[in-house]
Formats: structure tokens, C-alpha cells, sequence
């Protein structure tokens, strides 16, 4: 992984994998984010990130509230662009294309690039409506197919054996924990490459939270992952990679494990260890 | 220190203002109900009057009669010929039609002007498009029916070629107009008020702008436009000066759009001034009245009670 | 790093049979649809409006406004049903301004927002803006006149004809302060509920009794919303006709109203008697689109003062925060 260091432009630190970790050697990208400033009017938030993220990695986004993992996390998407007054510059690749300058429509991005909320919003429509959205309106017509990935996306995100039979009814009728993994089905209906997801537990029990852990941890072996967390246990237990913002720059990323232990950075270290934040 | 002396508040000024300020509270709540109390009173004697039963029972209001002897039964309002005749069809069929014209004309200007303001109109737009409606909502009916009575109806005689040129549709063009601000406004806040939670997640499944206004945000606020519409409806029926001025008012059983029509409201509004007080067609015009405040009371009611819960679900969601 | 961009990859779909996503319309007809509503709305509001001022400009002058009808209204001014108009709202606005505010503030301070007398009274006033205003007029004519004059004709007059139990500007005005109630209390409210609870708390903490509070700061903070209030409902009261009809309007006076008692004219009323009842429109056309134009500058010129105030106290609550 690669962190251009903010504080000085010309040194490009190396946080790779050390061979001598046991980590599969030489781990393929999906998304490259070069040099990104990003503001809200005339504030900036987002001071010239780059960051690697792997393909069928878990990247974790860690750091203390307000330091921009929420927004980094929506330029990976386009979904700042919804937010009148904002302006962005630098690059962010998905498979090599930018994504602000290679596609023409937004919407389409989105489809490969799939994103789950902190607070659950499903749709108020059937359980099955709200995971068949993502196909109807990207043009999906036939019913058979639909039907087959509704199934599927609901198997994914393990949350058929309780919704079987009782896919007309309303999505409020579910559990908090429940809608929320109706959202995670919903987005992976659409077949994304990447799922980007903003503290997808944080509004959770512990029981619901442990099954959302779970399910990342299956959907990992299959799909890019970008996650922004508060809980450093969470960031431990389920990521690959972790990066470490701060005031809006990126202070360190790296392999979880190295971050966790061995932190190159004081800021890290502190953060971390619970001395702020 | 000196010690400041503070003069011990009057008590019973104080309680004077409170028990002024509570009362105060309950003067809408009373005046629902005097309304209901004073209209009913006067309506009462039809039901228990035997000499107002004797022109206007219920069954001379609602069935068709025979009122001369040999000729065809017919339903007709006529209270102030030889033979009093108060059958209430004509005027319900006036009514209905009128407002049905209205709502055909209003639905889809003010739930569409709606669906643009929130949905699709730039800032600028937004800035034309919503005092454009105040403005319109501030006319009062006695201009629009005015400017029905005077400009649109002979443009509507020419263009159509109609006999009459004080009619239903007339009428009820002019009536549209006086409810597209009611069903906009309402519309237009059910939509706004669909958190941008909702929008995030389809924009985030890859909706285009349009097909989150129409997917999304559309079906999560019908239940306001639903209301919206009632509300309007309800109004319509209500309306008095328009159609008193355009519609032509004649008391005629026809279902053509083309032919003049008389509602219960401009019914009352034409022929109050000059019954006699407490005479069978007095009660009946408080008749009338009654049925178009139960009925606006009752539009009134469920779409206020269909809006709270959908704000309730929306902004619960929120939370 | 540029080079690592250029990677090969391997896409991560699987498994599942694959989707075929079509592009997307650019939405043309909803938008379209939807732009053609406005634009219809608009272009209705041009036309009354070019219309009438069309029509009303050439009649207007200063003889226009400070004369009474003359020939049977086909020439001369309209100066009475101005006066009436004016007399008829200030009156109304006596009534209403207060029951009104004291209601909003009973609504926002005295109650929580669930407890079922609110949810009463609020059920109430919602249904008053809805109640037909011909059914306000039936109302004015079976309670102010007949019950409540007619009470006072009885107690006190009972040798005379008929003094309050007639119609009259005092029942036409309290007519139409019950028609126009919702608009104050909702506006009011609007103003309240913008006042941080700060100040409430800090005007007790230093001993104000809560009418205390509400005499020195919140009405006082809440003077924008009554005011956007009064006014709205004034451009309501002086446009509706037909609640006024049998209360206390009149064809034609030769006189100005000057008891509580008498009867007036009104501009709406003026013009809805000069538009159906005159034996030659032709002769009649100038005079009465002179009075609707006077009638929708009076309304207009209110609103767009209300509205005014309204924004300039929704931008400085922005502000605020
Ligand atoms: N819509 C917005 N308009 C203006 N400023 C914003 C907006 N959203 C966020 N900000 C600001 O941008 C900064 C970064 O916000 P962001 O939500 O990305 O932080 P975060 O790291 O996700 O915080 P948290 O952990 O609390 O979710 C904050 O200072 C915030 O106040
Ligand atoms: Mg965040």
C-alpha cells in the first residue's frame, strides 16, 4: 500500500506488505485515490490524499469524528456531487479509469461502486422491492432474473431464512439490525465490484453488529470492501487494511496488523492506544 | 450590602393573564362547534316541522316527484315557483360535476408544478415558481370568478363552440385554479419532507436524479399528495364566489361539461338574501350548508390525519 | 504509481448470472411534463393579471378612489367600498390579532405538543381553514345576528326594531375574524417556535413568571411572525365575499358606515354585484375593472409585505444559528 506522506510532497512512504509477513506477495488494486482535496464551500476537509485499496480486501477508514473518513469515503462514489457548494481535485481510479472523467453518467459508477449507510434506510416498500430497486431502475425487466437475484442478494447478506415467505411485507416491519442487512442485500443486488460502508454497525446491538462482522468476512472473499469504523476492536477484527486520518489528511496506512502493533506514526500510536479520540 | 427589596409579583394579575390566554386557546375549538351548532339548529325543523315536511321531506329532496298531477316525475329545484320544489339532485350533480372539472384541471398543474419545484427546478426557478403561487393563492375568488365570468368563458364559447357560454367547465377551470395553490403547497411539502436519507440510498443504487424523484421520493410522499388532493377537493366543493359568477347557475339535471350547472354553495349564496326568515327554503339553504360543513369537516379531517402519520413515518425515520 | 493504475485486473464478479445494466434516459419526459405544469400556472397568473391591469389602469385616478358611485354605478368612484373594506378588516383585526396570538402562545408555551387538548384545538383549527366560507356566512347570520343581536334586541331594545339583530359591520368583521383565525395562530406559532428556548430559560432563571416571559420576550421576539400574521390575514379578510354577503354588506350606501351597527359596502362585494346584477355591462366594464384592480393591489401589496417580513425572519433565524 501507498500513502503519499502530506507533510512532505516528495516522500512516497512504502507501507507494502514486508515479504517476510506470510501476507500473499504483490496484492492486486481496484481503486487508486491520487492527491484528492475536497471542500465543503470554501472549507476544506480533505487535504491531498492518495491511497491504495486492494481488490477483495477489507480496507478500514479509522480516525476521530470529523476528520473526513465519511466524505473521503463518498468521493469513492460520486456521491458528493449530490451535496450542492462542493469541489473536489485529484484523481480517483476505479480499474485504472477515473472515475469523475471516464464515465459520463454518475449513476453508472454507483453500480459498481455500492455503498451502506451508518443509519439503515430502507425504502418504504416490500422487503423484496427494496432489494429489487437497484435492478428496476438500472433497466433490469425480467421478472425471472429479478426474482433469482433478490433471492441471492438476500442469501449474501444472510438474511433469506428470515425474510422466506415474507417478502411482500413492509421493510419496517424488520429488525433494526435486519434492515440494515436488507440495505447491504439491496446494495449487492446491483452486483457492485466495491462496497463502501459508513459505520454499518455503529447504530447496532451487539448481537446484530457480530452478525454484520460476520457477513463482511464472507463478502470479502468476493468484493472490494472500504470501511469506515469507530471501533478500533472492529477495525482489528475484520479489516485487511487500515488508514488512519486525521484533521482531514491521511497520517498512515497499512496492513491492519502492522498499524495495530507496530504504528510508524506517533499520531497513529496515540489514536490506536486510546490516548485521544 | 443593601439588601434590594422586590415587590411580590400581583398574583392576581398574573392569573388573570394566564386564564385570558387559555380561554383564548379554545375559541377555534368553540367556533367548530357553535358552527356546527348554529347551522344545525337551523336545519333541524326539516326533520321535525310537519309543515316543512310537507315541501321538503326527505323524500321530496332525494326521490323523484310527481309534482303535477298526469306529467313526468322529475327532480328539480325550484323553491320559489307555485309548487316549492326541493330536490337536492340537481344541485349535487351541479356540484360534482363543477368540481370534478376543477380537479381534472388542478391535479396535474399543481402536483406537477410540484414535482418540478422540489424535484427539478434550480435555485432561480424555485424562486419564480413558489412567490408565482403565493401570488395565486392570494387572489380572492371574487376576482377569479370575475375574470371567469368576464375573459374566460367567452374564450372558452369561441373556441369550443358551446351554446352557453356560463357552464361546468367554465366554472370549473376557474375553480382549478383557485386549488392548484392548495394542492401544490401540500405536495410539495409531503415531498420535501422525504429525508435525504431516502435519496442517498437510490442515488447510491445507482438512480439517476429523475428516477429518484419518481421511485423514491414520489411514492414515499403520495400519501401527502393523496391529501393534498383531498384537501383540494374539499375546497371546491366549498368554493362559492366562482362558481356563483361562471357557472351560470342553472338547476339542471345533465352530465355534459357544456351545459351551466348550480352548486349547493352558490345555491345558498344566490337565495339567502331574499327568503323569508324561517320559511321552508330558509331551513333548507341551512340544510345545504350543514351537508357542505359535514362533508369539508370530514375531507378536512382525513387528510389532516393522513398527513400527520406520514410525517410522523418520514420524520421518525429521520431520527 | 501511475504504472500500478494500468494493472490488469480481475473483475469480482462471479457466481451469479450476470447483469446487463442498460443507460439510462436523461428523464426529458418527466421533466418536461412537469416544467410544461409550471409553465402553465405562470402563464395563467400572466394573463388574469395583464388582464385585469389592463383593463383597470385606464380608470384609476385619484377621482376614482375618494369618489362614490354615481349613476347607478356606470360612472364616479369607489371610495365607500374602499372605506367599508378598510373599516371591515380593522375591525376584524382587533378581534382576531389577540384571540390568535394568545392561542399560539397557549399552543407553544402552555402545552406539550402531545397532550390531547393541543391535538383538539390543532384539529380544530385546521378544520376552520377548511369550512366553506359560505357556511362562515350561514354561521354570521344564525349566531351574530340572529342569536347574539337578536339576545341584545330583546334584553335592551325591546320596544325598537331591530338595532344589533341586523346585518352590520360589527357581525360581518367578527365573521370574518373566525375565518381568518387559523391564518394568525399559524403564523404566530411559526415565529414562536424560532425562539431559542435559551431565552425563555434565562428570563426564569432570573424570576420572570411565565407570563412575565411571555409579555417581555416572547411576544416582543414573535413581532415579525404576528405582523406577517395580521397582514395575511387582512389580504384574506378584505378578498372573501361571501361570509360578509348577509352579515353586513351592502349594494349601495348613500352614507359611510359610521356605528358598529351600520351596514357597508366592500370592494368584492362591489364588484360581484356590478359584474352580475348590472342591466348594461358594457357601460359598467371600466368601473368595475377598476375596483378588481384596486381590490388586487390591495391584496397583492399586503401579501407581498407579509412575505417580506416572513423571509427577512427566516433568514435571520439561518443566521442565527
Ligand atoms: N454537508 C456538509 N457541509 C459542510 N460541511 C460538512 C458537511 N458534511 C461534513 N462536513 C464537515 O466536514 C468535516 C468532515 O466530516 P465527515 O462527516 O467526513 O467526518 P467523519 O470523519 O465521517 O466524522 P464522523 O466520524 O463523526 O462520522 C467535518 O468538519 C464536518 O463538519
Ligand atoms: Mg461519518
Amino acid at each position: 500500500m501507498l500513502v503519499r506522506n502530506n507533510t512532505n510532497n516528495v516522500r512516497i512512504q512504502s507501507v507494502e506488505a514486508p515479504a517476510t509477513g506470510g501476507m500473499e506477495p504483490a496484492e492486486q488494486h481496484k481503486m487508486l485515490v491520487e492527491d484528492l482535496d475536497f471542500f465543503y464551500g470554501e472549507v476544506q476537509v480533505l487535504f491531498d490524499i492518495s491511497l491504495l485499496i486492494r481488490l477483495n480486501r477489507v480496507t478500514a477508514l479509522i480516525g476521530p469524528s470529523g476528520c473526513g473518513k465519511s466524505t473521503f469515503l463518498r468521493t469513492l462514489n460520486r456521491m458528493n456531487e449530490t451535496i450542492p457548494g462542493t469541489r473536489m481535485s485529484g484523481k480517483v481510479l476505479l480499474d485504472g479509469h477515473n472515475i469523475y472523467e471516464d464515465f459520463d453518467d454518475p449513476s453508472s459508477i454507483r453500480t459498481r461502486v455500492g455503498m451502506v449507510f451508518q443509519q439503515s434506510n430502507p425504502f418504504p416498500k416490500s422487503i423484496f422491492d427494496n432489494v429489487a430497486y437497484g435492478l428496476c431502475v438500472n433497466g433490469i425487466k425480467d421478472k425471472r432474473l429479478i426474482r433469482d437475484v433478490v433471492e441471492w442478494s438476500l442469501q449474501q447478506a444472510a438474511l433469506w431464512d428470515e425474510v422466506r415467505g415474507k417478502l411482500d411485507n413492509s421493510a419496517f416491519t424488520l429488525s433494526g439490525g435486519q434492515q440494515q442487512r436488507l440495505c447491504i442485500a439491496r446494495a449487492l443486488a446491483i452486483r457492485p465490484e466495491v462496497i463502501l460502508m459508513d459505520e454499518p454497525a455503529s447504530a447496532l446491538d451487539p448481537v446484530s453488529t457480530a452478525k454484520i462482522e460476520d457477513l463482511i468476512g464472507e463478502l470479502r472473499k468476493q468484493y472490494t470492501i472500504v470501511i469506515v469504523t469507530h471501533n478500533m476492536q472492529q477495525a482489528a477484527r475484520v479489516s485487511d487494511y487500515t488508514a488512519f486520518f486525521y484533521e482531514g489528511k491521511l497520517i498512515e496506512a497499512g496492513q491492519t496488523k502492522q498499524i495495530f502493533t507496530r504504528p510508524q506514526m506517533k499520531k497513529t500510536e496515540d489514536y490506536v492506544t486510546g490516548r485521544f479520540g | 450590602m443593601e439588601h434590594l427589596r422586590f415587590k411580590s409579583k400581583s398574583r392576581w394579575r398574573e392569573f388573570a393573564g394566564e386564564k385570558l390566554i387559555s380561554i383564548s386557546a379554545f375559541t377555534a375549538l368553540l367556533s367548530i362547534l357553535l358552527i356546527f351548532v348554529f347551522v344545525f339548529k337551523e336545519a333541524i325543523p326539516i326533520f321535525v316541522d310537519d309543515y316543512i315536511k310537507e315541501d321538503a321531506s326527505l323524500d321530496k329532496m332525494l326521490c323523484q316527484q310527481e309534482f303535477y298531477e298526469g306529467r313526468e316525475a322529475k327532480w328539480s329545484w325550484q323553491p320559489n315557483s307555485e309548487v316549492p320544489k326541493f330536490s337536492l339532485l340537481p344541485l349535487f350533480i351541479g356540484t360534482l360535476k363543477a368540481a370534478l372539472v376543477a380537479m381534472l384541471f388542478a391535479i396535474p398543474l399543481g402536483v406537477g408544478a410540484a414535482i418540478y419545484s422540489s424535484e427539478f427546478a434550480s435555485r432561480r426557478m424555485g424562486e419564480i415558481i413558489k412567490p408565482a403561487i403565493e401570488t395565486f393563492a392570494a387572489i380572492p375568488s371574487v376576482v377569479l370568478g370575475f375574470f371567469a365570468l368576464m375573459v374566460l368563458s367567452s374564450f372558452l364559447q369561441q373556441v369550443m363552440g358551446l351554446t352557453f357560454r356560463l357552464n361546468a367547465m367554465n366554472a370549473g377551470i376557474a375553480l382549478g385554479l383557485a386549488i392548484v395553490p392548495i394542492i401544490f403547497t401540500v405536495a410539495e411539502d409531503a415531498m420535501t419532507s422525504v429525508p435525504g436519507s431516502l435519496r442517498d440510498a437510490a442515488i447510491a443504487l445507482g438512480a439517476t436524479p429523475w428516477q429518484v424523484s419518481l421511485t423514491t421520493v414520489l411514492p414515499a410522499a403520495m400519501p401527502g399528495i393523496f391529501a393534498g388532493i383531498v384537501l383540494g377537493f374539499g375546497r371546491a366543493v366549498g368554493e362559492t364566489m366562482i362558481v356563483l359568477m361562471a357557472s351560470g347557475n342553472a338547476a339542471i339535471i345533465s352530465i355534459s361539461v357544456a351545459d351551466s350547472v348550480r352548486t349547493f354553495s352558490a345555491t345558498i349564496a344566490a337565495e339567502l338574501g331574499e327568503v323569508v326568515f324561517g320559511d321552508t327554503h330558509y331551513h333548507v339553504l341551512f340544510l345545504i350548508g350543514l351537508l357542505l360543513f359535514i362533508f369539508t369537516f370530514v375531507v378536512n379531517l382525513g387528510g389532516d390525519i393522513v398527513l400527520t402519520r406520514l410525517k410522523e413515518r418520514l420524520q421518525g425515520r429521520t431520527t | 504509481m501511475s504504472c500500478m493504475a494500468q494493472q490488469t485486473y480481475v473483475s469480482s464478479r462471479a457466481a451469479v448470472p450476470n447483469l446487463e445494466f442498460r443507460p439510462k434516459g436523461r428523464g426529458i419526459v418527466p421533466r418536461g411534463l412537469t416544467f410544461a405544469a409550471v409553465l402553465i400556472i405562470l402563464l395563467m397568473l400572466a394573463i388574469i393579471m395583464g388582464n385585469i391591469l389592463v383593463g383597470g389602469m385606464g380608470t384609476i385616478s385619484w377621482e376614482f378612489l375618494t369618489h362614490p358611485p354615481e349613476q347607478g354605478m356606470k360612472a364616479g368612484g369607489v371610495f365607500p367600498a374602499i372605506f367599508g373594506t378598510v373599516a371591515l378588516v380593522i375591525l376584524m383585526v382587533i378581534a382576531v390579532v389577540p384571540i390568535g396570538v394568545f392561542t399560539a402562545i397557549y399552543l407553544q408555551e402552555y402545552t406539550s405538543p402531545t397532550s390531547w387538548t393541543t391535538r383538539l384545538i390543532r384539529v380544530a383549527i385546521n378544520n376552520l381553514a377548511g369550512v366553506p366560507s359560505i357556511v362562515f356566512g350561514l354561521f354570521g347570520l344564525g349566531f351574530f345576528i340572529a342569536f347574539v343581536g337578536g339576545g341584545i334586541d330583546t334584553l335592551f331594545f325591546p320596544e325598537e326594531g331591530p338595532v344589533w339583530g341586523q346585518p352590520a359591520i360589527i357581525w360581518a368583521s367578527l365573521t370574518l375574524a373566525l375565518l381568518t383565525l387559523p391564518v394568525v395562530i399559524v403564523s404566530t406559532e411559526e415565529a414562536l417556535r424560532t425562539i431559542p428556548r435559551e431565552l425563555r430559560e434565562g428570563s426564569y432563571a432570573l424570576g420572570g413568571t411565565r407570563l412575565q416571559t411571555i409579555w417581555r420576550i416572547i411576544i416582543p421576539q414573535a413581532l415579525p411572525g404576528i405582523l406577517t400574521g395580521s397582514i395575511l390575514a387582512v389580504s384574506r379578510g378584505a378578498g372573501e365575499v361571501a361570509p360578509i354577503m348577509f352579515t353586513g354588506a351592502a349594494y349601495y350606501l348613500p352614507y359611510l358606515p359610521g356605528k358598529l351597527n351600520d351596514q357597508f359596502m366592500e370592494l368584492g362585494y362591489h364588484i360581484y354585484i356590478m359584474a352580475t346584477q348590472s342591466p348594461d355591462i358594457e357601460a359598467t366594464k371600466p368601473i368595475l375593472y377598476g375596483t378588481v384592480l384596486v381590490l388586487l393591489l390591495l391584496t397583492f401589496s399586503l401579501n407581498s409585505v407579509a412575505i417580506l417580513i416572513r423571509s427577512r425572519m427566516r433568514r435571520s433565524r439561518v443566521g442565527a444559528q
